[in-house]
């Protein structure tokens, strides 16, 4: 294997994985708030129509991604005033959601398909992102190094910031945060707009960075993915990296193997070890920790406040 | 910066977008009714397009005679039963259920109603009143393999396919052998990505073809997103179902269309003048349901002239791309040398013709 | 003056049937000012969306064959959902359930009859129940996540169905399509009101939803369910063992996701090919909610959605509105009726002032 052969394949990785961590750190705050928002396909593809159609508007990414940003939250907004206002259920409000949002971003679509769209362009200047060795780290799209820094941005405000505490503890047990004085809701509602904004700028890296195109449903079920994500992580932020990329190195190894004609197994089989692996190593994972994560303890549950 | 109008490329959506109302009643009712049922959304660039893009001919051309009425997104499960049921129900005097996966549904409901004419696509079960039709897209793809051969420099083509189902098995094959016509150590490597629409894995999917030494990809799944990683790589590639030459103004060398209009049109008028009758149609470039869009200009002259040559053989019976001798993966021998697989034999073939690299 | 929810002392019986169907009929009025100002006829298409299924008597077939997967997936799902167990992966429980019936059939060869089609439904139910077993084990013993794993198997079951459709149970005269071969005529299920495609599971999804309630509501085990679910520790005081309500729980989820994928495989479809999966094991999981995870409830949630799908593709025909419009419609009931259902258990009162009323302690 040469170089150029490692390096490619890194970058193919590179660009599977970076929308579900997008849309996995979102998840996290919210879990971590408590909330379990199992939208995230449907505020994925808001993000993406939101993001591609700010784009075509303005011709410009940097508003499109902030378009993207906002539609994904603006649609968990719905989610939030259900969960948290009304206390509805948040499994069937999370899928409801999903409906939604794929209902709604199709027909939104409809007016912006057939369009193209200007892509970013570098941030490092292109005698690093065009050479052939280098652009392994600097050739990538601006959302790339976006959803890495915001990896030990998520992990630190999470751990060390007195605002992270507050979310953790509305998170772990709500009746006694509120007893202090926090206010649970605007915890929440914090977090699912933030959980929004990350889906919906993970959607955009569909339909803004790695193919820039609209297309019904292009999201293809990596919400999903998402979800599950965060619960192999264990509910921590740096385990999320890891998960992703383990997640993303696992995907691209289907179609290497595909590509290379491995035929000594059924085809099914390669493209069944992404999702097999999974549960396999979070299996060997909580054999050395039986904690099952850190798992909120109020996740899912609906506040009630006595007062 | 490239925009295009929704009017010069989408009209199916934007038909969709505005809404159509229904038309004064007693008028309507004046008018055969004709139905479609769609797997996909209209707006997919691919299959589903392609058909509605058949529909609005027929509007176009019969308009004043019959009136459409579509159902997209439907589930190729029971659940389509109640569809096609719906549009024999209000009337429709002849429906077309536009993919394979619902052939016994078709089946089904024809039974029910004997007077209202079928007509499925892709499959193989006919009665008095279903009729199948198919394309013959592998002549599409002996044309692509033909310019994939001449100009790739690494003789590794790249085949990005959905499942193994005949019309892709066919497609590898045909598109194989045509590159080895031109270059007779063309390889071709092959991923199924289990999907017909999945833009990421697609585009990842292209990425690791490219990496393995594919210089030219194709794809038989729907959506642009291909050729819009071999625009950023600077490679070649060909579109599918429609001319997606403005995803990739540099990338695409040309595509295969598919041509539903005539067929939908002739179909409708055989209902107009009582003469349909159930047939089994499987047409190609001769009678215009296989297009090949306007090449690249990077396409060179010489590449143009072989390319049109494989169509005009087509076109007049000359050429056939499944002429022995034809080895299979393994190389044993399968079509000898002066015969030609018939198309009982294409239609179910499921083996990869040699030079072909597949994990099935 | 403010709005000031009160808890009600008991859930309001009045409400739980009066919530839904306001939610209902404010969808449909929503619906008739929408379509109306983008063009469409309003009434019409509310119409058929939600009242032609009700009142075309030959609509009632395509509604009975619709709902009845959703609600027997459902009911397996509720007794999960109450014990707080997330089976996100009924959908592949539902594939391997129609696979091990179709396994069945084919070892079968020509052989039918009513022996044969019990055997294919009780496969149906193992098929299942083993595919949970995975994420059961996997809980209980390494307190592995549910909802990844049940999530994750979904799709190895995708997977497990391509290969054995495309390769070992390919029919041989199916033209090398990735298919089974259709069911022999004394395979498939018995057909409820001939000229109809209302099969008997049909019949089984109307009668489960009262044997769950009996359950549920007469039997110890519905009792450590629901105890289970609302207070850990107090079952755990009162003897219950949380393995175990894990594993059943689990367990009858996968064996009526099984059973669902068997009824529509031998009732519905009579062959699996690539696009029987579709979708009915997460939609289930709305119907579970919506339905209270009450077993009739789930009954009637079924049908509602399974009312809205049906009349969706009507309207898709009659006025013209893209699929997509449909989606939103059906999420927009969902949501009034989700967020109406805060009025089943508090009431609204208009007081003068902000002053704090006590209200029962929380919970469920």
């Amino acid at each position: 294997m040469s170089t150029e052969f490692i390096i490619a394949a890194i970058i193919t990785v590179v660009g599977l994985t970076t929308p579900i961590l997008l849309a996995a750190l979102g998840e996290l705050v919210v879990e971590k708030a408590g909330v379990l928002n199992l939208g995230v396909e449907g505020m994925m593809l808001m993000g993406a129509i939101c993001g591609f159609g700010a784009t075509v508007s303005t011709f410009n990414p940097w508003i499109g991604i902030l378009g993207a940003a906002a539609g994904g939250a603006l649609s968990s907004m719905l989610f939030a005033v259900l969960v948290l206002e009304l206390n509805s259920n948040q499994v069937a409000t999370g899928l409801a959601l999903t409906i939604f949002g794929t209902g709604l971003s199709s027909l939104i679509g409809l007016s912006y398909t057939g369009f193209i769209v200007p892509v970013f362009g570098s941030v490092f200047p292109a005698s690093l992102a065009n050479d052939p060795y280098l652009k392994v780290i600097f050739g990538y799209s601006p959302i790339v190094y976006f959803a890495l820094a915001m990896v030990p941005i998520v992990g630190w405000f999470l751990k060390s910031t007195r605002s992270g505490m507050i979310l953790r503890a509305v998170g772990e047990n709500d009746l006694s945060a509120h007893s202090i004085g926090y206010s649970v809701k605007g915890v929440r509602y914090a977090a699912i707009a933030f959980g929004g904004a990350m889906a919906g700028i993970g959607g955009a890296y569909f339909s803004m960075v790695i193919t820039p195109m609209w297309a019904e449903k292009m999201t293809a079920g990596r919400g999903w993915i998402a979800l599950a994500l965060v619960v192999f992580a264990g509910w921590r932020a740096g385990r999320l990296l890891v998960g992703a990329y383990f997640f993303g190195i696992l995907m691209a190894l289907e179609l290497y193997a595909k590509a290379s004609g491995f035929s000594f197994l059924p085809s099914q089989f390669w493209a069944a070890m992404p999702y097999l692996m999974t549960v396999i190593a979070l299996s060997v994972i909580s054999m050395r920790d039986r904690s099952g994560g850190n798992a909120p303890a109020c996740l899912g549950k609906p506040f009630l406040p006595s007062t | 910066m490239a925009i295009i109008t929704r009017r010069t490329f989408m009209q199916a959506a934007g038909a969709a977008a505005t809404l159509p109302v229904l038309g004064n009643k007693a008028f309507a009712a004046d008018k055969v009714k004709i139905g479609f049922i769609f797997l996909g959304p209209v707006g997919d660039y691919g299959w589903t397009w392609a058909h509605n893009k058949g529909r609005e001919q027929v509007e176009k051309e019969l308009g004043d005679k019959v009136e459409t009425v579509y159902v997209e997104n439907v589930q190729e499960d029971a659940s389509a039963i109640p569809v096609i049921r719906d549009l024999a129900q209000q009337g429709c005097k002849l429906i077309f259920t536009t993919s394979y996966g619902y052939m016994d549904q078709t089946i089904a409901v024809a039974k029910e109603f004997p007077n209202v004419k079928f007509e499925h696509c892709t499959g193989y079960k006919r009665a008095d009143n279903v009729a199948t039709y198919n394309s013959k897209f592998h002549e599409g793809r002996a044309v692509l393999g033909t310019i994939a051969g001449k100009m790739s420099k690494s003789g590794t083509l790249g085949y990005l396919g959905s499942y193994k189902v005949p019309e892709v098995v066919l497609g590898v094959n045909s598109f194989a052998l045509a590159a080895q016509k031109q270059n007779p150590n063309a390889k071709v490597k092959l991923v199924l990505i289990d999907s017909w629409f999945d833009p990421p894995k697609e585009a990842a999917a292209t990425e690791t073809l490219v990496n393995l030494g594919c210089d030219i990809v194709t794809t038989h799944t729907d959506s642009p997103g291909p050729l819009q990683i071999l625009e950023q790589k600077k490679l070649y590639g060909f579109g599918q179902g429609a001319d997606m030459s403005r995803f990739a103004p540099s990338a695409h060398l040309t595509a295969i269309e598919d041509i539903w209009g005539p067929y939908y049109v002739e179909r409708v008028k055989a209902i107009l003048d009582n003469s349909w009758k159930s047939t089994d149609t499987w047409d190609g470039f001769k009678e215009g349901t296989v297009k090949i869009s306007p090449y690249n200009k990077a396409v060179p002259a010489d590449v143009v002239k072989l390319a049109d040559a494989v169509q005009a053989g087509y076109k007049d019976g000359s050429y056939d791309i499944f002429k022995g001798p034809i080895y299979d993966q393994a190389g044993t021998l399968k079509v000898k040398e002066g015969e030609t697989m018939k198309l009982a034999d294409l239609a179910v073939m499921d083996w990869f013709v040699k030079g072909v690299e597949s994990a099935a | 003056m403010r709005i000031k929810l009160e808890k009600r002392p008991e859930p309001s019986t009045v409400m739980q049937f009066v919530t839904p169907v306001a939610s209902v009929l404010l969808t449909m009025l929503i619906g008739v000012i929408v379509f109306d100002a983008l063009g469409i006829k309003g009434g019409r298409a509310v119409t058929d969306i939600f009242l032609t299924p009700l009142l075309a008597t030959y609509k009632w077939q395509d509604v009975a064959v619709k709902a009845a997967p959703l609600i027997i997936i459902a009911l397996g799902l509720s007794i999960g959902n109450r014990a707080q167990i997330w089976n996100i992966g009924a959908e592949g429980q539902y594939i391997i359930g129609a696979l091990a019936a179709a396994g069945v059939g084919i070892a079968a060869g020509g052989a039918g009859g009513g022996a044969i089609i019990t055997l294919m439904i009780l496969a149906g139910i193992v098929g299942g129940t083993l595919w949970a077993v995975v994420p059961a084990f996997l809980k209980t013993r390494l307190n592995v996540n549910e909802t990844l794993t049940t999530l994750m198997l979904t799709y190895v079951a995708l997977q497990v169905l391509g290969y054995l459709v495309g390769g070992p149970w390919k029919d041989p005269n199916g033209r090398n399509f990735p298919a089974t071969a259709p069911l022999h005529a004394d395979q498939t299920l018995p057909i409820l009101f001939p000229g109809t495609t209302v099969h008997l599971g049909v019949a089984i999804a109307l009668i489960l939803p009262f044997v769950f309630w009996i359950i549920m509501s007469r039997s110890v085990f519905g009792y450590q369910i629901r105890v289970v679910g609302s207070a850990p520790d107090a079952a755990r005081h009162g003897g219950f063992d949380a393995k175990q309500t894990i594993w059943l729980s689990l367990l009858i989820a996968g064996g009526m996701a099984g059973l669902a994928g068997a009824l529509e495989f031998a009732g519905a479809l009579k062959a699996i090919n690539l696009g029987f999966p579709s979708g009915y094991g997460f939609t289930a999981i709305i119907v579970s909610f919506l339905g209270r995870l009450n077993p009739i409830g789930c009954l009637i949630a079924g049908i509602v959605l399974a009312v809205t799908y049906v009349g969706g593709q009507i309207a898709q025909t009659t006025v013209h509105i893209p699929n997509s419009t449909a989606g939103i419609f059906q999420a927009m009931m969902l949501f009034f009726i989700l967020a109406s259902d805060i009025l089943i258990r508090y009431r609204v009162r208009f007081v003068a002032s902000p002053k704090a009323t006590p209200l029962p302690a929380a919970g469920e």
